[in-house]
């Protein structure tokens, strides 16, 4: 067993275990905590992937803000909900079932396939994963309408989101 | 070296996870937190098939710079909805909300 192995078995078992603390915990503000903790992990697992950009991504976008955002959220909702009443609703062992059946059945499927068991390449040296990454996102023959497009997604959905959360009331009273 | 089935058992497993979330939790906001799990199997899927495919060809890596905006705009429409709906309801949870305009 190679240190890169155990690295990723370390890193893969505190991922998933901070996956199902997400999903379980009663407490909404612990969950967003280990929301984060199961985000470093996926960061690592990126950067053990040799993908550069998206571990350092990863922790501005996902850790710095989308974390932060649903801080926030459970902060301006945790009236009533925070230690009463059950926090899975009736039919959660159908969700349980219905998760385990999925994860057999992509288990199942991806076993036969003839890449389950293949080894990674090595990278050329003369290969700027980075660099490249930037070229594509903004040239013309590569993925700069997606690109755009996202951007003007990201755009419109803020925009709305500012209006769907707006609360009238309170700007009156400002004045 | 890893095999890349591991990638695949951790993005797989993710998944379930996050869909046990989604399905089971009956805060919404802890809905969209299982989302978020979801999305992120998603990208270290994405990233793995670029990694142990052809490295030359980025797509993988642009397809996963993509997942993340539609996230980012996924979980502030979300929670917006969810802080709207705060105000107005006075409750978070999902099975609470049964009506289609107050």
């Amino acid at each position: 067993m190679t240190g890169e192995q155990i690295t990723f078995l370390v890193v893969a078992l505190g991922t998933l275990g901070s996956a199902l603390m997400v999903v379980t915990t009663r407490n909404l503000v612990h969950a967003a905590l280990w929301l984060i903790s199961t985000l470093f992990g996926v960061a690592v697992i990126f950067a053990l992937l040799s993908a550069s950009f998206l571990a350092v991504v990863q922790v501005v976008v996902y850790i710095g803000a989308i974390a932060i955002l649903f801080i926030f959220a459970v902060m301006l909702t945790r009236k009533d909900m925070r230690d009463q009443g059950p926090q899975l609703n009736k039919n959660w062992w159908l969700g349980a079932l219905l998760a385990v059946l999925t994860f057999g059945g992509l288990f199942s499927l991806l076993q036969g396939w003839s890449g389950w068991s293949k080894t990674a390449a090595v990278i050329p040296s003369s290969f700027d994963a980075v660099n490249e990454l930037g070229n594509a996102l903004t040239s013309p023959t590569g993925y700069v309408l997606p690109f755009e497009v996202a951007s003007v997604l990201l755009v419109a959905a803020l925009v709305g989101a500012v209006y769907v959360a707006f609360n009238p009331r309170s700007g009156d009273s400002q004045k | 070296m890893i095999p890349l089935s591991w990638y695949l058992i951790l993005s797989a497993a993710l998944f379930s996870i996050g869909l046990f979330g989604v399905l089971s939790r009956r805060n919404a906001v802890a809905i969209l937190l299982g989302i978020e799990l979801m999305l992120n199997s998603v990208n270290v899927n994405l990233a793995a098939f670029w990694r142990y495919g052809d490295v030359t060809n980025i797509a993988g890596q642009v397809f996963a710079v993509i997942v993340f905006a539609v996230a980012a705009a996924e979980v502030s429409v979300g929670l917006a909805l969810v802080i709207s709906v705060y105000r107005r309801r006075n409750t978070v949870i999902a099975d609470e909300l049964d009506l289609m305009k107050w």
